[in-house]
């Protein structure tokens, strides 16, 4: 029993749409060569090979391409029931702002994910980070500071307690949904002791200017998420630490008796996620020019929506960070269709727990094929 | 009821199962009498595994019938085995630790009236089958994750009893027991004996045998080498005789000579681990191979593993070249010029996802990178090499690992070590789920690595590898290094032989 049982999850994370690191292939674009998704284990029947539509979809370019469609449905109900107001500039750089916060922190997921791990604490450490750096540049009178002494400051929070959560899960052992629960909890306590619940403003102009400021037009909220994007994306498929990420989740034990320090690099990943949530701490901090405690409630979730629906196996592995944008895109387009059209949020919540779910039911019928 | 002509329960007759091309059964027959303890000897791979799983509904056989009280039956899945009266108890006990006895024993078949449970009728009726099974003393609330392994047992084999069970097919059921529960258990099986219930009893610990059962069958790669015969007319040496001897000497190259002043690469002194091994020493030289052959369970894997650092050593120490490897660190172990394939290859060994050269690479990717950036040209490059070194197939470093078959999975691993410029190299079970073919590659592969210098380390569940690659054999056997001898001086009876007295003392 329990070696079929071995057998079928190994065979969730199948050859055939692999996030295999780069090479000269496309981003998010690898299909595998040859790679026939019905791959046989050991078993006794091989797959049938299976029909080329289920080929093409089980491919990761069939995978992103229903994330494209998807993506452009919305737009489309958008276009159809908001015209023109949805369809300008204005709006889609609306769009983009309000993805670009929710999309830093999910690029950090997305690697500790397919790393096999998960963080829930990323919404309080980044509402931590925020309380901890305006409380920093009041005390220190801000206008002898420089602004990004802020910045600098909320991305250090972030990453200590992305170090915290590491340690605590690579070196204590404790399950990552246990340890990053606890901080969850812990870091909003934290930052409500820290601001005695009251919002605290950022009082340096220069940072709230900095942040707010474009380039050709483009918000630098949005710059920041492009730049988080492609240094994740560089990471993951051009560096030994994403070759080594996606090995750990794909095979803990075997990446271990391989010679790679799993627990270092684990921890490394918490620190990732961290550090996102710092930079997304910094992003709140100029949009709202506040610091409080209530910063990123429920971001977690959202960001974990976002990565598995975009593709990334919640079990480790696979996954990239294409499809992680494109599941940013998605929900934050299908907020502003909602915003558009006058639409109760609580309507807007039903739809995403439907597509989550869609997403989740596609991945595994197309992602495990039934070899055996 | 029985039939009257043949007198038998079970009858299966030439009995075939191939899987993937592998033939695990070629002919098997078993014959049961109603009330007998029928053992079946074999070595590991020989197809008693597969033979159960016929006979329990797990795997349908390819060819050959299966006649049950004198009408031929198909089955064809478990839950047909047990309405027939077969239950089998595997070795990885099948209960569920968070339930009580009582519940585990009805799981599936639970005493219920209109879906409530009835908890003192289940609760009774399993006080009856633990009273009968002589563990009057278990209670049936008790949670089974809190009892022993032997309990556990008592547990599986109770719920097999409350079934109306004919014939219990037993799996190695002493290889997680101490002496005075293998007692215990031997009483367990006498008393299902008196009420005329079969039992098949597989194992390969010969003295158990002579303690427990009525007639023996064996069966040496996938064919039955005696049927049915009775234990007393059977001396111990005429049976290791037919579990053994296979005509495989032909495949295993010849040995190089190792030169004999060759310094010591890998030095392992009175290495222990808590429990499961201690005071283990030997010492590779470089081009030498060095066999540990043992049963399993007898702490081969894990020598294995704790001088490879995987598990931590609780004293002893582990050198290579001379330099001390601190206890418990892969990481430096790799750095040190040590590398394993795990016994486990697939879930210890590959990223099955991840492509040929991934894995090929895995232990050395920051050597083909510059500063942390991948150089995958470079890796591909490499790998490709070795593929055409160890001919390696499919050739394509990008095809995903997970489709090769077990002999291209193990080269794989042994490209990684050699990519990666390992001079000891630690096999554990090189050959498990090879083809027959691909064996013969994996042995001329190990040869030539250690002509190249390597220091190799095999572990092997089948004696006569051990016997036809290494150049030094260590018998072991409960954890303790009973003998170390030449290859050449020791043939697989002799090596049987030191073990069974090893474990009997």
């Amino acid at each position: 029993m329990s070696e079929q049982q071995n057998t079928r999850i190994g065979e969730a994370r199948t050859p055939g749409e692999s996030q295999t690191p780069g090479g000269p292939r496309t981003p998010g674009d690898h299909q595998t060569p040859g790679g026939s998704p019905g791959a046989r284990s050991s078993g006794a029947d091989t797959a049938a090979s299976p029909s080329l539509w289920r080929r093409i979809l089980s491919g990761s370019a069939g995978r992103n391409a229903g994330l494209v469609i998807a993506l452009l449905v919305i737009v489309i109900v958008g276009a159809v029931t908001a015209g023109d107001t949805f369809t300008s500039v204005p709006n889609v750089l609306t769009i983009l702002r309000q993805a670009s916060i929710i999309g830093v922190i999910s690029i950090g997921m997305t690697l500790v994910i397919i790393g096999g791990g998960i963080d829930l604490s990323v919404g309080s450490v980044m509402g931590l980070a925020s309380v901890v750096a305006t409380l920093a540049a009041i005390q220190d009178l801000a206008s002898s500071l420089h602004w990004s002494v802020i910045a600098v400051i909320a991305i250090a929070v972030g990453v200590a307690a992305g170090f915290v959560n590491g340690i605590v899960v690579a070196y204590g052992k404790v399950a990552a949904f246990m340890a990053t629960l606890a901080m969850l909890v812990a870091a909003r306590g934290l930052a409500e002791i820290l601001a005695n619940r009251r919002t605290l403003t950022v009082k340096s102009r220069d940072f709230v200017d900095a942040l707010n400021a474009d380039i050709l037009g483009v918000d630098i909220l949005i710059w920041i998420f492009i730049l988080v994007a492609v240094a994740g994306w560089l990471v993951l498929n051009r560096t030994t630490f994403g070759r080594r990420t996606v090995a750990i989740g794909g095979n803990r034990e075997a990446s271990r008796l391989a010679g790679i320090d799993v627990r270092r690099h684990t921890m490394y990943l918490y620190a990732i996620t961290g550090l996102t949530a710092g930079i997304a701490a910094v992003m709140i901090l100029g949009r709202t020019t506040a610091g409080t405690s209530t910063h990123g409630q429920l971001y977690e979730l959202d960001a974990i929506a976002a990565v598995v629906v975009g593709g990334t196996l919640l079990v480790g592995g696979r996954g990239t960070i294409t499809g992680t944008v494109f599941g940013v895109l998605i929900f934050a387009t299908l907020t502003n269709v909602f915003v558009q059209n006058d639409l109760l949020s609580s309507v807007q919540a039903v739809t995403k727990g439907v597509i989550i779910v869609v997403a989740v039911l596609l991945q595994q019928r197309f992602a495990a094929p039934t070899s055996r | 009821m029985v039939n009257v002509d043949s007198g038998l329960l079970l009858d299966a007759r030439g009995l075939q199962k191939s899987f993937a091309g592998v033939r695990a059964l070629r002919d098997v027959s078993l014959e049961v009498r109603p009330g007998e303890v029928h053992c079946v000897l074999g070595q590991n791979g020989a197809g008693k595994s597969t033979l159960i799983k016929t006979l329990a509904g797990v795997h349908r056989p390819d060819a050959g019938e299966i006649v049950w009280l004198g009408e031929r039956v198909e089955i064809a899945d478990p839950q047909a085995a047990i309405e027939l009266g077969i239950a089998t108890m595997y070795q990885e006990l099948d209960v569920v630790d968070g339930l009580t006895v009582a519940e585990n024993i009805f799981l599936g078949h639970e005493l219920a009236t209109g879906g409530f449970t009835r908890r003192s009728e289940a609760a009774k009726q399993t006080r009856a089958l633990m009273e009968r099974l002589g563990h009057a003393s278990i209670s049936p609330h008790a949670e089974v994750g809190s009892l022993s392994a032997a309990n556990k047992q008592i547990v599986s084999m109770a719920r097999a009893l409350s079934h109306d069970i004919r014939l219990v097919i037993m799996d190695e059921p002493s290889a997680v027991l101490d002496s005075e529960e293998v007692k215990n258990l031997f009483g367990v099986v006498r008393e299902l004996t008196s009420e005329g219930i079969a039992v098949v009893y597989i194992t390969h610990r010969l003295e158990e045998i002579r303690q427990i059962g009525d007639r023996i069958t064996v069966i040496k790669d996938g064919r039955t080498m005696a049927s049915g015969v009775a234990l007393a007319d059977a001396p111990t040496s005429e049976l290791i005789k037919l579990m053994t001897g296979r005509e495989v000497a032909s495949v295993f190259p010849p040995p190089v000579p190792v030169p004999a002043d060759g310094e010591p690469v890998l030095e392992v002194e009175g290495l222990s681990l808590h429990g499961v091994f201690s005071d283990v020493s030997f010492r590779v030289r470089a081009g030498e191979i060095v066999g540990l052959a043992g049963l399993v369970g007898s702490g081969r894997s894990e020598i294995l593993e704790t001088v490879y650092g995987a598990r931590k050593a609780s004293s002893g120490t582990v050198s290579v070249s001379g330099k001390r490897l601190p206890r418990g660190s892969v990481t430096a172990a790799v750095r040190a010029g040590v590398g394993l394939s795990p016994e486990e290859r697939k879930s210890q060994g590959l990223v099955l996802s991840e492509s040929i050269f991934v894995n090929v690479t895995l232990s050395s990717m920051a050597r083909f990178a510059r500063g942390g950036w991948l150089n995958e040209r470079g890796e591909r490059a490499a790998a490709r090499e070795q593929i055409e070194a160890l001919d390696l197939r499919p050739s394509d470093p990008d095809r995903p690992a997970s489709t090769l078959s077990g002999g291209n999975q193990q080269k794989i691993l042994l490209a990684r070590w050699l990519v990666h410029g390992a001079g000891v190299l630690l096999l554990d079970e090189p050959t498990r789920g090879v083809d027959v073919g691909a064996r013969a590659e994996i042995y001329a592969l190990i040869r030539r690595l250690a002509a190249a210098g390597n220091a190799i380390v095999i572990v092997s569940s089948e004696i006569e590898e051990v016997l036809g690659l290494a150049d030094v054999v260590l018998v072991v056997s409960d954890g303790r290094i009973l003998a170390t001898l030449p290859a050449h001086d020791i043939d697989e009876h002799g090596v049987l032989e030191l073990v069974m007295k090893g474990t009997a003392a």
